[in-house]
């Protein structure tokens, strides 16, 4: 396989509904955006696409990717569909890189998008539920926001992780993005704010949780022939995982933990893994990702994550998957400041970085702060990533705040259902 | 050949939504056939007060959930009938649902452990408030006497 480069990559604002502008056009906002930014760059260089969205029953339209390739002027050059739950985007993002890596393709197109404002917040819930057995865990009530406060509250009795804790996941993912002005739910919140809002599914409050959105993410994947022509600065793809899990996560059976090349057997003799505490494939997804791009220590090789924090509890349990922490240290990992970025006041005190290392998680404001187009998330951390490997926060945000000093590696989670499908991808500055 | 053929137009209306941008607010459902296939025997079982898992001979493990082959070693399980009494695995009150749900909240999820059993079962819990249930806690099975054919069935009381 020979190397792949991300070349560009726009994104459209995230919005609760955004009915002025339906996918096909919110889709060529992002795409147009992308090829803007890079001077030379044409819809003639485009050898084909990947187009990523999740649910047929938010447009109500199928085949919707065949209509975005149409409005873009692609055709009648190759496309097809990716789709994988929240993992959708995540996985037309690696599906592109398939079609370079292989020779397939010089210059590949991931465009993803989600329209979910067409139907009521608790009909969106049932549809999104529906991505859940329907024998056997649809009908019982539907709700993943039930199915990840169960998780969570067996990850607290494992590992006595606490509701102050996963808040602070929200304080800081809503504060990061008061300077992300394409986020939909910016805010300054406190800790007692994120307790005192409504409650959805117990421990798990509504600013324990994403919201639904409208919204479209387009990353461009090329070639190094096509890059050394543009000229552009490009961002290397230097490593790729993808794990799944059993659809429903009652049928989750116990085994052993899978080590990251920095953990030890003995550091988990006592613990029945996954359980429903823990994402299996997030952890095989990410050991892929590291043996492919050569990272022996998470925390310390990699400057920053975008992870897929649909709920503040599964953002503590994706840094144990992806070994920024160990298993169990997930709630210390956040008192202690680790995911925090450094220039911030968050109004928080933190305990201290003695036992971890500090790697910005979700700079961008992640899920919880952006929103979540299903289709389009896992590649507006694509873009996001590509932008802070590229030093070009302040030109795309209008606002150099949440700009990294020289980044050199980030790595983009993508995660869908309870854990059924999970993308890690690492990008690297060249 | 008819110039001045007219479509025949009705008095039905359409529910405009908004105007700028012109959206329509329409209903929409459907009659669907769901076969339970494979499971069925399950639902069978609820009908007769009867938990049934499912248990492959090979690997020895016994699935709580039914699944007619086994994710180990993707031989044919055979049906088994589980314990009526467990455990709290774990467990959540949901205010909030999917729409079809709604009207049911504040309603009480579980996963069910069994002895015997190595994975874990779903089900809704009565008879305890929220703040009563507990990690571990023994936990009975009962089932409709009317039944819809339905996972909800069988739901769980404390025991």
């Amino acid at each position: 396989m020979r190397p792949v480069y991300m070349i560009t990559g726009g994104i459209t604002k995230f919005t609760k509904a955004n009915p002025e502008k339906d996918f096909r056009l919110m889709v060529k906002e992002a795409f147009d955006y992308a090829l803007a930014d890079v001077p030379g760059l044409g819809r003639e260089d485009i050898d084909g696409s990947v187009c990523s969205y999740f649910s047929d029953h938010f447009t109500r339209q199928l085949k919707a990717g065949a209509m975005v390739q149409d409005y873009l002027g692609l055709c009648p050059k190759p496309s097809r569909r990716v789709e994988g739950g929240g993992a959708t985007g995540g996985l037309g993002f690696q599906s592109a890189w398939e079609a370079v890596a292989s020779g397939r393709m010089e210059c590949c197109l991931a465009m993803g998008f989600e329209t979910m404002s067409r139907v009521n917040t608790w009909k969106g819930n049932e549809f999104i539920a529906l991505a859940s057995d329907t024998n056997f865990d649809y009908p019982v009530g539907g709700f993943y926001t039930g199915y990840y406060a169960m998780m969570v509250r067996r990850h607290m009795h494992e590992f006595g992780t606490t509701v102050e804790q996963m808040a602070k996941v929200a304080v800081k993912n809503h504060a990061n993005a008061l300077h992300n002005p394409y986020a939909q739910s910016p805010a300054r919140l406190s800790v007692g704010d994120v307790r005192s809002s409504p409650m959805v599914s117990t421990p798990l409050t509504i600013l324990d949780c994403c919201q639904m959105s409208d919204g479209a993410a387009v990353a461009i994947l090329a070639s190094e022939e096509t890059v050394k022509r543009l000229g552009v600065r490009p961002v290397r793809v230097s490593g790729l995982g993808c794990g799944t899990d059993a659809m429903r996560m009652a049928d989750r059976p116990h085994g052993k933990v899978p080590l990251l090349p920095h953990e030890d057997e003995a550091d988990y003799a006592q613990l029945k893994y996954p359980g429903v505490h823990s994402f299996r494939g997030g952890r095989s997804a990410a050991a892929q990702a590291y043996a492919m791009a050569g990272i022996r220590n998470p925390a310390q090789d990699l400057d920053f994550v975008e992870l897929h924090d649909a709920y503040t509890s599964s953002e503590i349990q994706t840094y144990e998957d992806l070994g920024l922490c160990r298993y169990g240290e997930g709630g210390a990992f956040v008192d202690a400041g680790a995911p925090f970025l450094a220039n911030l006041d968050y109004g928080l005190d933190f305990s201290g970085m003695e036992r971890f290392a500090r790697i910005p998680v979700n700079p961008s404001g992640g899920l919880l702060a952006c929103g979540h187009p299903v289709g389009a998330t896992g590649l507006m951390q694509a873009v996001f990533a590509f932008w802070q490997l590229q030093g070009s926060i302040q030109k795309h945000l209008g606002d150099g705040t949440l700009q990294l000093p020289e980044p050199r590696r980030g790595l983009i989670h993508s995660h869908a259902g309870t854990g059924t499908y999970i993308t890690v991808s690492i990008l690297e500055a060249e | 050949m008819n110039k001045n053929a007219k479509l025949p137009e009705t008095e039905e209306g359409t529910v405009l939504f908004n105007v700028d941008p012109i959206m329509l607010k329409y209903h929409y459902e459907i009659d669907y056939l769901h076969s339970y296939a494979q499971d069925s025997p399950f639902f069978a079982g609820l009908a007769q007060k009867k938990l049934l898992g499912s248990h492959c001979p090979a690997c020895e493990t016994t699935y709580a959930t039914p699944r007619s082959h086994c994710m180990d070693c993707g031989g044919a399980t055979h049906w088994t009938e589980l314990p009526q009494c467990g455990r709290v695995h774990t467990f959540t009150t949901c205010h909030f649902g999917g729409e079809a749900f709604l009207k049911e909240t504040p309603f009480t999820l579980i996963l069910v452990e069994f002895d015997g059993a190595e994975t874990l079962f779903l089900s809704r819990l009565l008879g305890a408030d929220p703040d009563e249930v507990r990690i571990g806690m023994e936990v009975q099975a009962r089932f409709v006497r009317n039944s819809k054919f339905l996972a909800t069935d069988v739901y769980f009381v404390p025991a």
